[in-house]
C-alpha cells in the first residue's frame, strides 16, 4: 500500500543514498561539484518528506507560519555568511556551524524529554512503552543531549580560539585527565539514575556536565592542534545526529550521523598520523605541554637573503616547490604567492606546492586558500606525493611553515616532534624560509633547518616579501 | 677606519681582495676604502669600477698605510714594513706551514688575521676561503684536464662512429673534489670518487659521481670530527692503493685533491700507477704545492711522462678564474668584517671570546697568538662521542593471529551489546553499523585537497537533525515548539550556509 508513511520512508532511503553519493562525489575534483548538488538534493528530498509527514501529523497555521519565517531567516543568515566569509576564516566558520549542530541536537533531545519522559501519559510515551523502549529512550535522551552539548561548547571554544578571541595556548588545569574521566563517570551515573527516575533536574545536570566537559576538552588543546579538534567536532556532530536517530527511531538520521561521524573520525585520524600522535593524546592533552628540550644547542648562525637575491635564484631555478603553512594564511599571502607561481610558470620554471597534512588550521585549508587565489589544483601535491622530489629541486620556498618542515622530526630522536612525518625541504639545493622572526614554531621546538648551509632566511611579512620578489622578477 | 686594498706582489697572482661589489658592502659597514691603482687589473676590475663603487684609488703607499689592509696572499717582509703601527692585516697566511712568517708578524705592533685559519663551523662557513677557493680550483682542474685531454668528456653516437664517455677519477671528495665531480659529470663524463670519510658517499652521489668505498675492518674506519680528512690507517692505505692502481689502468683522467691540514699531502698515485695509464690520459694534482698526491708531479708545471700521460701540477687553479675568485674571496672578507664590525660604524673590534675571531688571529701587538686553542667543530659529530640515543621501541606490527584475535574480541563485545538491545532497535543497529562502514570507505578515498569542502558538506548534512525538530513542531506544547523552532533556525543556517560555502569553495578549484 502506498501511504504517506511508506512514501516518507522511501524518500528517506533515496535521501540517504543521495548523501552517500554526495560524499563519494567529493572524493575527486572532477565530481566534487556534482557531489555537492547531490547533497543539496538529498537534503531537499528529506525535508520535503518530513514536512509532508509533519503536516500529516497536524501542524496548525501559526506553527506553519513560524516555521516558514524561521527557515527563511536561517537561510538568509546562512547564505549571507557563506558569501561573506573570507577563505582564511573558514576554520572559524566551520567551528561555529558545528556548534549550531550541537545546540540543535541538545534542543531536540530536550524536546524529546518534554514529549516523553515529562509526559508519561502522552501518546509517544505509551507507544514506546508498548515496544518496551522507555528505558532505552531515557538513556538515548541523555546520550543525545550529552554529545550535543559537548559539541556545542567544544565548537564555541574552537571558534573563539581560531578567531583569536581566546588565547590559543592550552588551558592547564591540574589533573585534567581526571576531570575528563570524572565527567564521563558522572554522566554514566546520571544516565542510569535518569533511566530509573527521569527528572528535569537530572537532565539539567547532564547538560551542564557535558557543556563543561566540551569546554574543558577543547580549551586544553593548543591552537596548532586545531585541525584535529575541528575534524573531531565534525565527527561529534555526526554522532549527535546518529544518537538522535536512535532517539527518534529514524534511519535517515542514523545513516547520515554515521556517515558524518566516520568522516570526522577519518579526518582526525589523518591529522593525527600527520603529527605522528595518537588521537587519544591529542584529545587528552596539548602538544605544547611537553617541555622543549634544552635549547642551548649551538645551531650556528642563520643567513639572511634579500628579496632581490631570491628572485635571481628563482629565475635560474629549473624547479621550485612552495611549502605553505598557517603563516601564509595569517599574512593573506596566497594571492601574491599565486601571482609568483604564474610568473615563474610563464618563464618555464616548474612550480609545485607541497602541503603537509596538518598545515593550516583545518584539514585541506591550504588547498582552499590556494584555490581561492587561482592556483591550479593539479600542481598542489600532498606530502607523500612530493617528498621524494625535494632532492631534485632547485629552490624551496617555505612560507609561514615551521614545524612541518623541521628536520629534527626525522633526524633527532630526542626532539619532542621526533617521528612526525615532515616535508623534506632540506634536501633541496636552496631553501628560502619566509619568517617574521627567529621565534620557534607552535611546538616550541627550535628548527635546525634555519641554520643549514643551504637555507637562507627572508624576514618580514610574507605577503610583502613575496610582492617584493614579484617586483624584482 | 680606512681599508686598503693592495696589489698582490706574488708573481702570477691574478686575484684581488676586493671587487666593486664587495667595496660597496664594506662602505655600508662604515669603512672608507682606498684601492691601490691597478690592483684589480688582472681580475678585470679596472680602477674606474672601484671609483664608481665609492672607493678612492691611490698609490701603493696610500693603500698600505690604511688601518686595515686586505690582501690575498701572505705579505712579504718588505710589505710588512709599509704597515702603520696598530694596523690590521688580513690575508691567507698558512700560519701552520709558515712559522717564520708568524714570528715576523708577532715582532711588529700589528694585528694579523689569517683567512685560511677560519674554523670549519657552520656559522663561519661564509668566511671560509679555503672552501670558496677550493670550489673554484676544483672546477678549474676539470677545465684544465679537458683542455689537455684529446677527447670528448661525454659519450656520443655520431654518424662518424661511437664516442665513449671519458672516465674520471676524483681522489678526495672535499669541497674541491666535489666541485670537480660536479663539473666533470656535467660535461658528461663517468665520474668516480674516493675519500676516506664514508659519510661523503651521499654527497658524491648527489652531484653525479660514483663513490668507491675503501672497505676495511670496522675499527679502522675514519670518522671526521673536525670536518677535514685525517691521516688514514695502514690497512686502509693498502686497500686504497689497490683501488688507485686498478682505477689508474682504467680511467682517462685523475684529479687528486687529497690534503690533510698542516701536513704534507698523502701520496696516492705512484709512478707505477701513472705508467699503467693510457697515453693521452691527464692527471691534475691539486695538492702539488703541498708535496703532491701524484708521484712525478711538479708544482706549477705541466709534465709529460714517457708513456704520454700529462701531469698538471698547477698551484694557481683558483687564480685562473680571477674575476670569480676575487669576488668570492672579497665576499668572504666582507663577511669577516661584518663579524668584526658589530656596530656597523667602521670600527674594527676583535673579540677573543668568539672562537672564530680567536682562531684566525695569528698575532696582535707583538704577541704571538698562534696556534689558537683547538676548536671542536663537529661538522658531523662522531657517533662514538655522543651517547647513543635511547632506542625507541618500535611498534611491532600485529601478526595475523593477533589481528584475528582482536577482531574476534571486538565481534564478541559487539555481539553482547547488540544482543541485549531490545528487538525494536535491532534493525536500526544494523543500519547504523553498515552506515559507519560505508562512511569509512566513501571518505577514505577523498582527495586531500577536498578535505575542507568535505567538512563543510558533512556539516551541512549533519543538520539533518532538522528532521527531528520539524516533527516536534506539531506537538502543541509551547515550550517544545519554541525549542524546536530555535533548532530549526540553527539547522537551516547550517544547511544553507554549509552547502553555499561548499559551492563557493568548489568553484574556486581550477585545473591548469
Amino acid at each position: 500500500m502506498f501511504t504517506i508513511d511508506t512514501a516518507v520512508s522511501a524518500a528517506y532511503v533515496v535521501a540517504a543514498l543521495l548523501f552517500i553519493l554526495a560524499l563519494a562525489g567529493l572524493s575527486k575534483h572532477e565530481t566534487a561539484r556534482a557531489g555537492n548538488t547531490f547533497g543539496m538534493l538529498g537534503m531537499a528530498v528529506a525535508l520535503g518528506a518530513t514536512l509532508v509527514m509533519a503536516f500529516d501529523g497536524g501542524v496548525d497555521t501559526t506553527a506553519t507560519v513560524l516555521l516558514v519565517v524561521v527557515v527563511l531567516i536561517g537561510a538568509a543568515i546562512g547564505l549571507w555568511r557563506a558569501r561573506a566569509v573570507e577563505m582564511t576564516g573558514m576554520p572559524e566558520l566551520i567551528a561555529l556551524l558545528h556548534s549550531f549542530v550541537g545546540l540543535a541536537a541538545v534542543l531536540v533531545g530536550w524536546n524529546r524529554f518534554f514529549q516523553v519522559e515529562d509526559n508519561p501519559d502522552g501518546a509517544y510515551a505509551r507507544r514506546l512503552d508498548a515496544m518496551d523502549l522507555l528505558g532505552i529512550h531515557a538513556a538515548e535522551v541523555t546520550i543525545s543531549v550529552f554529545i550535543g552539548a559537548v559539541t556545542l561548547t567544544g565548537s564555541i571554544v574552537a571558534f573563539l580560539k581560531l578567531s583569536g578571541r581566546m588565547k590559543s595556548s592550552p588551558l592547564m588545569l591540574p589533573g585534567k585527565n581526571y576531570l575528563n574521566i570524572g565527567a564521563l563517570v558522572v554522566f554514566i551515573a546520571l544516565t542510569a539514575w535518569f533511566v530509573a527516575a527521569p527528572s528535569i533536574w537530572l537532565l539539567i545536570v547532564v547538560t551542564l556536565v557535558a557543556l563543561a566537559l566540551g569546554w574543558h576538552l577543547v580549551a586544553s588543546i593548543g591552537g596548532g592542534d586545531m585541525p584535529v579538534v575541528v575534524s573531531m567536532l565534525n565527527s561529534y556532530s555526526g554522532w549527535a545526529a546518529a544518537a538522535l536517530g536512535f532517539l527518534l527511531l529514524n534511519d535517515l538520521l542514523i545513516i547520515v550521523g554515521a556517515l558524518v561521524g566516520s568522516s570526522g573520525a577519518y579526518l582526525s585520524y589523518i591529522m593525527c598520523k600527520g603529527m605522528n600522535r595518537s588521537f587519544i593524546s591529542v584529545i587528552a592533552g596539548g602538544f605544547g605541554m611537553e617541555a622543549p628540550t634544552g635549547d642551548d644547542t649551538d645551531y650556528g648562525e642563520h643567513r639572511e637573503i634579500t628579496a632581490a637575491d631570491v628572485s635571481e635564484l628563482l629565475k635560474n631555478a629549473s624547479s621550485v616547490i612552495i611549502t605553505p603553512g598557517y603563516g601564509m594564511a595569517v599574512a593573506q599571502a596566497q594571492y601574491p604567492v599565486a601571482e609568483l607561481t604564474r610568473l615563474l610558470r610563464d618563464r618555464g620554471v616548474e612550480v609545485r606546492f607541497g602541503i603537509h597534512p596538518v598545515a593550516g588550521r583545518l584539514p585541506g585549508h591550504m588547498n582552499v586558500l590556494l584555490a581561492e587565489a587561482k592556483v591550479p589544483y593539479d600542481i598542489v601535491l600532498e606530502m607523500d606525493e612530493i617528498n621524494d622530489d625535494f632532492a631534485d629541486t632547485s629552490v624551496v620556498l617555505v612560507i609561514g611553515a615551521n614545524d612541518t618542515v623541521n628536520p629534527a622530526a626525522s633526524e633527532d630522536p630526542s626532539s619532542p616532534i621526533a617521528g612526525m612525518p615532515v616535508l623534506h625541504v632540506w634536501e633541496a639545493e636552496n631553501v628560502i624560509v619566509f619568517k617574521r622572526s627567529m621565534a620557534a614554531g607552535y611546538a616550541g621546538v627550535q628548527n635546525p633547518l634555519f641554520f643549514r648551509e643551504n637555507t637562507q632566511m627572508l624576514f618580514g611579512d610574507a605577503k610583502e616579501r613575496v610582492e617584493d620578489i614579484i617586483k624584482a622578477l | 677606519m680606512k681599508i686598503g686594498i693592495v696589489t698582490e706582489s706574488v708573481p702570477g697572482e691574478t686575484r684581488v681582495a676586493a671587487t666593486p661589489s664587495t667595496v660597496g658592502q664594506l662602505l655600508k659597514l662604515g669603512y672608507e676604502v682606498v684601492v691601490e691603482s691597478g690592483a684589480g687589473e688582472l681580475a678585470s676590475f679596472p680602477d674606474g669600477a672601484f671609483v664608481e663603487a665609492g672607493a678612492s684609488v691611490g698609490t701603493g703607499d696610500d693603500a698600505w698605510s690604511a688601518d686595515v689592509v686586505l690582501k690575498v696572499n701572505a705579505p712579504s717582509e718588505g710589505e710588512l714594513d709599509l704597515l702603520r703601527e696598530g694596523a690590521t692585516i688580513v690575508s691567507m697566511m698558512s700560519p701552520a706551514l709558515n712559522p717564520d712568517l708568524v714570528d715576523q708578524l708577532a715582532a711588529r705592533p700589528i694585528t694579523a688575521l689569517a683567512m685560511d685559519a677560519v674554523p670549519r663551523i657552520s656559522r663561519a662557513q661564509s668566511m671560509d676561503v679555503l672552501s670558496s677557493m677550493a670550489n673554484i680550483a676544483g672546477y678549474r682542474a676539470v677545465v684544465e684536464a679537458a683542455n689537455e685531454f684529446g677527447r670528448f668528456f661525454t659519450g656520443q653516437v655520431t654518424a662518424a662512429g661511437k664516442v665513449p664517455p671519458a672516465k674520471v677519477l676524483v681522489a678526495g671528495a672535499g669541497v674541491a673534489g666535489l666541485a670537480a665531480i660536479g663539473a666533470a659529470s656535467s660535461l658528461g663524463a663517468i665520474v668516480r670518487a674516493t675519500d676516506p670519510r664514508p659519510e661523503v658517499a651521499d654527497q658524491v652521489k648527489s652531484i653525479g659521481g660514483e663513490y668507491l668505498e675503501v672497505v676495511v675492518p670496522d675499527e679502522d674506519k675514519e670518522v671526521s670530527s673536525d670536518g677535514y680528512a685525517k691521516a688514514t690507517s695502514e690497512a686502509y692505505d693498502r686497500r686504497a692503493a689497490e683501488i688507485y692502481s686498478e682505477q689508474a689502468a682504467e680511467v682517462d683522467i685523475i684529479i687528486t685533491t687529497a690534503l690533510i691540514p698542516g701536513r704534507a699531502a698523502p701520496r696516492l698515485i705512484t709512478a707505477a700507477d701513472v705508467a699503467a695509464m693510457k697515453p693521452g690520459s691527464v692527471i691534475v694534482d691539486m695538492a702539488a704545492a703541498q708535496g703532491g698526491n701524484v708521484e712525478g708531479s711538479v708544482p706549477g708545471e705541466r709534465v709529460v711522462t714517457d708513456n704520454g700521460v700529462i701531469i698538471l701540477g698547477y698551484t694557481d687553479l683558483a687564480g685562473r678564474l680571477p674575476t670569480q675568485a676575487s669576488q668570492l674571496y672579497g665576499t668572504n672578507l666582507v663577511n669577516l668584517l661584518k663579524l668584526l664590525t658589530p656596530g656597523k660604524d667602521g670600527q674594527l673590534v676583535l673579540d677573543f671570546d668568539d672562537v672564530v675571531q680567536r682562531a684566525i688571529t695569528v698575532a696582535r701587538n707583538r704577541e704571538k697568538l698562534w696556534p689558537p686553542p683547538p676548536v671542536q667543530v663537529s661538522a658531523a659529530p662522531a657517533p662514538a662521542a655522543a651517547p647513543a640515543p635511547e632506542p625507541v621501541p618500535a611498534k611491532e606490527p600485529m601478526t595475523q593471529g593477533q589481528r584475528v584475535g582482536m577482531v574476534a574480541l571486538g565481534a564478541a563485545v559487539l555481539f553482547a551489546l547488540v544482543g541485549i538491545a531490545p528487538m525494536a532497535l535491532q534493525g536500526h543497529l544494523v543500519v547504523f553499523a553498515l552506515a559507519i562502514v560505508v562512511g569509512f570507505y566513501v571518505i577514505g578515498s577523498v582527495h586531500h585537497a577536498l578535505h575542507t569542502p568535505l567538512m563543510s558538506v558533512t556539516n551541512a548534512i549533519s543538520s539533518i537533525i532538522i528532521v527531528g525538530a520539524l516533527l516536534q513542531i506539531g506537538f502543541g506544547e509551547p515550550i517544545v515548539t519554541a525549542l524546536a523552532l530555535i533548532a530549526i533556525l540553527l539547522a537551516s543556517i547550517n544547511i544553507f550556509g554549509g552547502f553555499a560555502v561548499t559551492r563557493r569553495m568548489l568553484a574556486m578549484f581550477s585545473r591548469s
